[in-house]
Order: C-alpha cells, then structure tokens, then sequence
C-alpha cells in the first residue's frame, strides 16, 4: 500500500491508498494474466510452489473466458453447482440485511464480493472433512446442504433456533455439514483446524480439515502458531488467508501486506503455498482442490491466500463511506465473482441468461419461502426467542449443582 | 510412588485404556517432562500419542482443542502454570465455551496439566497459583492433588471427564509433603500414606472433598501444598481443627464445607495465590451465604500476600505453617 504518514524519525502508520472522497486507487497490485501459471501436480515439490507466492493463481479473464491447464480440474458440474451456491448465498444475505433492517434482528453480516471463496472451497472438499470458518464463510453452508430456514432461525435466536438462543446472530455451529462452531474470537479457529487435522493423521483417517482466517485477524497470534504446527507436524490442513483488504476500518497494511503477500509469510513456515484470485470461482476450485489432494495424500498442510475484495459493510454495525471511498468496490480490478462466473456460464454456452435468471428467481423464492416460515416461528426481538431456561443447559455435560440452584433462583 | 510417578502412571493406564488419549507438551515427548511426569510414554505407545510441541502454549491448546473437536482425549502439558497465560483466550473463549457455544455438537474434553505453586525459589514465574483465574471461567473444572494416591486418581478421572479440566500440580509436592519448613530434610512420599499407589486403574472422582483431620473447633479450607502445611499448623498450635482437602474447586464439594462448618462454628481458609479476588474469596461468601446463622467469628483467610511472587522473601511470602497457626489460634480464640 502507498501513502504511509512517516515522521522524522522513521515512525509510520500505515494507510490506505484512497480514502472517502479520492478516487479508488489498486495501482499497488500486479494481477498478473490469467493461465499464465502452471498446472501443479498435486505431489508437486515445495519449490514449485514459488512462482505462486507473489503472483496470482488465476483462471478466468474479465470477460469470461477460462484459460490455462487450471482450468482442466474443474467440471461443467462443479460450475453449475458453484453458481446455484454463489446465487443462494448472495440471496441470503440480501433475505438477511432487508430483515436487520426491518428490525427482525439486530445484527448479520453478509459476504458480498467474497462468495466464491467459501462455495469453491466446499466443493473441493468432501463429506467429513470439516470447515472451520469464520463469520464470513456462509458460502459453505450453500454446498453443503444445510436448510437456510435454520440459519435463520439462528439469527432470529427463536425457539427453532439450532443453538437454542446462546450465540450471537451469524455464528453458526453445524457438524453435520461440516461447518465448525463459530467463536467471536478472531484467529483460534486456525490452530484448532490444525489439531483436528493432526487428529485425523494419528488416527490413520483420510478427512482433512480447512482454516480460514481474513487478513485483519492474521496479526493474532494463532495465525502464527497455527502456521507452526501445521508445518512441523504435516497436518492435512488446508490454510487460507481471505485477504479482502479490510478488517473493518483498517486497511491489510496493518497486517503487514504492504511487505509480503499472505502466501509469502505463510511460505515463510515451510508450506507450499498458493495466491489465487478469490473472485475466479474456477481458480478457487482448482487451487483448493489441489490443496485437498495433497494433504489427503500425506504430503502435509497446503497455505492459500485468496486476494478478494469485501464488497459490503464490515457488518451491519458498520459504515464504509466513513473511510474509504464509495466508488471502491464499482472499481476493484477483480470485479465481482457471481458476475464473472454467470458471464463464463453464457461465454462458454454452458447456459443460457434466462437459465440464470430462473436460478436466481429461485434462489429469492426460496430464501423468501425460508424466511417467512423462520419469522412464523419467531424472532427474539418480537420476544419470541429460546426458551429462557435452556440458558443454563450444555456449559457442562451435566448441570452442576451450583448452576442448578441459580436455575431456580432464575425461576426456572 | 512419588507424586511424578504417579502421574506418570496414571498417563501410561490412560493410553493403555483409550487409544484416543494422546499427550503432548514442550519437553513431553522423547525427554519425558521436565519434571519427568511423561517419561517413557513415546518410547511404550510412539510418537503418534506422545510427542514434543513447538514453545507455543496458545498452539499446544488451541491445537488440542482442535484434536478433541475431532474426537480423540488430548492430555496437554503447560511447563510451568506461570506460563499458561498465552493460551488463555484459546482456555477460556474456546475450551471452556466448545459445548455451550454450540449447543453441544462440539465438545473438549481435554485435560491441562500444569506444575502449579511456589516454594521452591522460583521466583515470579515458576511459582505462581493461577488457579483463580480458571475458576472464574464458567464451562472449566479445575482440580489440584496434595498427594500421590489423589494425584493418580484425579488425573484418570479428569482424563474421563466429559469436559475441559485444569489439572495443577503443585510442583512443591512431586518428591514428597511439605510442611512449609525448608530448613527441615524433606520426607519423601515412601513413608506417607497416601504415597501408596495402586497399580492400574482406579479414579479419584471430581468435586469430592477429603476430610484430612477431623475436628471439632475450626474447619480449615485448602487445597494442595497448603493441606501439609494446614496439618502441621495444626499439630504445633494443638487447636482441634478439621482440615478439608478440597481437591477440586470447579466443581466444589459444597455439602462436605456446608457440614463442617456447621459443626465447628468457625472457618479459615488457605491459599499460596495472592489474596485479592482469589479462590479464597469464593469460599468466603459460600460459607458466609451457607453458614451464616453457625458462625461464631469472622472468617480468616491465610494466604500469598498482593504482590508477585518474590525471589529472596520466599518464605516471608509462602503461607507457612505459623501464619496459618496463629490464624487457628485467634479464629477459635474469638468471641
């Protein structure tokens, strides 16, 4: 990034190239051609992996053509089930900022710009490997089949609500799907998707685990250990970086990315590592997919910095305009994955605009279909959530006396 | 069996029980411990489930939390308590929060052991009594043995337990009691009791107190190196005082302090960590909510004084068996 404030004495403090009211400025990146990278073996050596680290991993051009041997690990399938995915989720979180709105619920956070990560990282993995995502991975849930009405419920915190009222609207916990419990806290996510890895290698088994983290929280330091462990054990673990530039207000400076991309540091431990354009649903498909194959096959844990773009607000408690210019998004180089791919879709002649367009009438059918029976069951702030007494129920597996007499006190 | 070797034992029947009990730590793997507690365990059951960790606490239990989300029991080693503080935000966001944060789909049923406690010279970080710390943590038990027998049979049953346990140890007692005067040859476990260890499994279940000494004039509350010390304040202040070894503080063995305390009227309790918002406090307002109406004084706590734990004045710091008789004394003595 340009523009640092330095004094005399050398001290500086990092900012963004634009801020409200200049114009967008991504001059500071090298997107480099998409398909002029080569087609890595999944047995490929370390070394291989270098071209990737400052370069970009990329598929798609801006006008919707695939290039490259990268493209060749992804089916006319994959595409069609990534953009029903991408489709569902944007319609969701449009569903859910209309409903924080309306005041049904107090706070979401959307994905808007990074949709391609999350659904492409699902559908490289397979049934009992587990996510261990963030709050900004609601892509993986699309794939991997959950009900959107028991989202919602969750963010209604009603009598539905599969975490019984006790989390905050957005952090889900959903084992069946593959989707680890979300923790508020930034960053111990990442070590955890390491040990679990590590679990399954003692255990002799083949599911492999997949962290996320964005570039603010890759200052804590959990990134750091968690890249670590993943290296000196060779924990088949796929480690990814969602670098959307921003954690909230700040730009990814103050995580370092104005010294070293992502992948670099994380190459730094001794992991292959790869940079891959997170708005390319091909080259996310493909980089994750060759990531799978090799930690699956033993070959230990597989580093990924997707460069995105966060399109909207941090959340729903948040105002962008207030520091960084409005225009940012419109003007972002990589532009915008659901567009790109759905104009791949017709490009290639794998379907058609109306094919498209009943997908995503679909998609608001159905998240209008989800939300009305959620909001039928309730919202929290109707005063119709969790029932009041389950508060006290699952902080051990059994209730320990104490917390038996407070349940009382509490009139339950 | 010395407290080590008790330990030690109780990881090598665990591991011979569950394949999915796996330990690790800084020094735990090939060494065996720094103080020995994990020796021999890679050599008898392999790397895979004995290993050495990089020096990085947050990783060690942040991966463990991870391992035990998966399904295996992990038995995590922190070298020193006074440096588990980098993983408290994986201990108390995380482990702690595992099953209530996801309504019971993940859980960590992990055990952290850690050598707690001072007097042994160790200055501000290998002496400290963190165990307030945890206590406050809503969705962590936390357990400390004074002796072998317990040792043994608490850590099976934290190993067991459903839930995250902080297991300290106080590093004062691995060789043998200790009364609190370290000009005295020490004693060794060979010749106590509770040195006398069974071979194989047996647990020692959590939230059961033990009543060390019974009395009739004072109940005393403590909990590791202070039930040694509590003893021998006892013996040379001759007040007929009931010592309660408390064992685990999370959960509490309530019903053995309610009784006690009614019994004798009076009440002191005996920590090393410091005094302020300590574990003490705690069981002043238990017994004070409890036992209001059996009260025949003010409750007494003797405990490490509000600073960090000092190098030359340790035994000016350590509660020693004269603070806590003199304590005895003026409690049964008041009117």
């Amino acid at each position: 990034m340009t523009g640092s404030k330095t004094s005399d004495r050398g001290f500086r403090v990092p900012q963004p190239p634009a801020r409200p009211g200049e114009a967008p400025d991504f001059s500071n990146f090298d997107f480099g051609e998409p398909g002029k990278l080569p087609l890595l073996d999944a047995e490929a050596p370390v070394e291989a992996f270098e071209p990737f680290h400052d370069g970009l991993l990329r598929v798609l051009d801006m006008d919707g053509k695939a290039h490259g041997d990268w493209a060749s690990m992804v089916s006319e399938e994959d595409l069609k089930e990534a953009l029903t995915a991408m489709i569902r989720t944007r319609a969701f979180d449009q569903r859910m900022m209309r409903a924080q709105r309306q005041g049904k619920t107090s706070f979401y956070m959307q994905c808007l710009g990074e949709e391609a990560i999350a659904v492409g990282c699902a559908l490289a993995l397979r049934d009992g490997d587990m996510h261990f995502p963030t709050y900004r991975q609601q892509g993986i849930l699309f794939v991997n089949g959950i009900d959107p009405e028991a989202m919602m419920n969750q963010i209604y915190s009603n009598k539905k609500d599969p975490l019984e009222g006790k989390q905050l609207p957005v952090l889900y916990s959903f084992k069946d799907n593959g989707f680890f419990t979300i923790s508020g806290n930034l960053g111990t996510q990442w070590p955890q998707a390491v040990g679990w890895a590590m679990a399954s290698a003692i255990k002799g088994d083949d599911k492999i685990a997949m962290a996320y983290i964005g570039d603010g929280a890759t200052a804590e330091g959990d990134w750091h250990q968690g890249n670590l462990f993943a290296s000196v054990y060779r924990a088949p673990v796929i480690l990814s970086v969602v670098n959307n530039q921003w954690a909230i207000s700040t730009t990814s400076a103050f995580a370092g990315a104005d010294k070293n991309t992502f992948a670099t540091r994380m190459a730094s431990y001794g992991l292959p590592a790869l940079r891959v354009d997170g708005n390319d649903i091909i080259a996310v498909i493909a980089a994750t997919r060759l990531a799978a194959e090799r930690a699956r096959a033993g070959l230990g844990a597989v580093a990924i910095e997707f460069l995105t773009y966060r399109g909207g607000a941090h959340s729903t408690s948040d105002d962008p305009t207030k520091y960084r210019p409005k225009e940012e998004l419109g003007s972002w180089p990589l532009g915008d994955p659901l567009d790109r791919l759905k104009q791949h879709m017709t490009v290639s002649g794998l379907m058609t605009d109306e094919e498209i367009a009943a997908l995503e009438e679909a998609a608001e059918k159905e998240m209008r279909e989800a939300e009305n029976r959620a909001e039928e069951v309730g919202l929290v702030h109707a005063g119709e959530g969790a029932d009041p007494a389950k508060m006290f129920e699952k902080v051990y597996e059994e209730m320990p006396g104490r917390l038996l007499e407070q349940k009382k006190e509490a009139g339950f | 069996m010395n407290m080590i070797e008790a330990i030690r034992d109780a990881h090598d029947v665990a591991m011979e029980r569950d394949d999915d009990v796996v330990v690790f730590g800084e020094d735990a793997g090939y060494f065996g411990g720094v103080f020995r507690c994990t020796a021999g365990l890679q050599e008898k059951y392999g790397a895979n489930r004995c290993f050495d960790s990089p020096i990085a606490e947050s990783g060690i239990v942040g991966t463990g939390i991870g391992m035990a989300a998966y399904g295996l029991k992990p038995v995590i080693e922190i070298q020193f308590a006074d440096y588990i503080t980098p993983a408290y935000d994986q201990i108390s966001q995380e482990a702690a929060r595992m099953r209530y944060r996801s309504n019971g789909e993940f859980t960590c049923p992990i055990v952290i052991r850690t050598p707690t406690g001072g007097g042994i010279y160790g200055g501000q970080t290998h002496s400290q009594s963190p165990e307030a710390i945890f206590t406050h943590v809503c969705g962590l038990k936390v357990v400390i043995p004074s002796n072998p027998y317990d040792a043994k049979g608490l850590l099976l049953a934290s190993i067991e337990d459903p839930d995250p346990v902080i297991f300290l140890e106080p590093k004062r007692l691995y060789n043998g009691p200790f009364e609190g005067y370290h000009d005295r040859a020490l004693k060794g476990w060979k010749d106590h009791e509770d040195g006398k260890v069974p071979e194989g499994y047996y647990t020692v279940p959590l939230g059961k107190a033990k009543t060390v000494r019974a009395g009739k004039d004072v109940t005393v509350l403590c909990y590791g190196n202070m039930v040694h010390v509590c003893e021998a304040a006892q013996a040379e202040s001759g007040v007929d005082a009931e010592i309660i070894d408390l064992r685990s503080l999370i959960p509490l063995d309530l019903e053995a302090i309610e009784a006690s305390v009614k019994k004798t009227g009076r009440c002191v309790i005996v920590h090393e960590a410091t005094k302020t918002s300590g574990f003490g406090g705690e069981l002043m307002s238990l017994v004070q909510e409890r036992c209001f109406y059996h009260l025949e004084a003010p409750i007494v706590r003797v405990t490490g004084w509000d600073t960090p734990y000092p190098h030359a004045q340790e035994w000016t710091y350590f509660p020693g068996p004269k603070r806590v008789g003199d304590a005895l004394k003026k409690v049964v003595e008041a009117k």
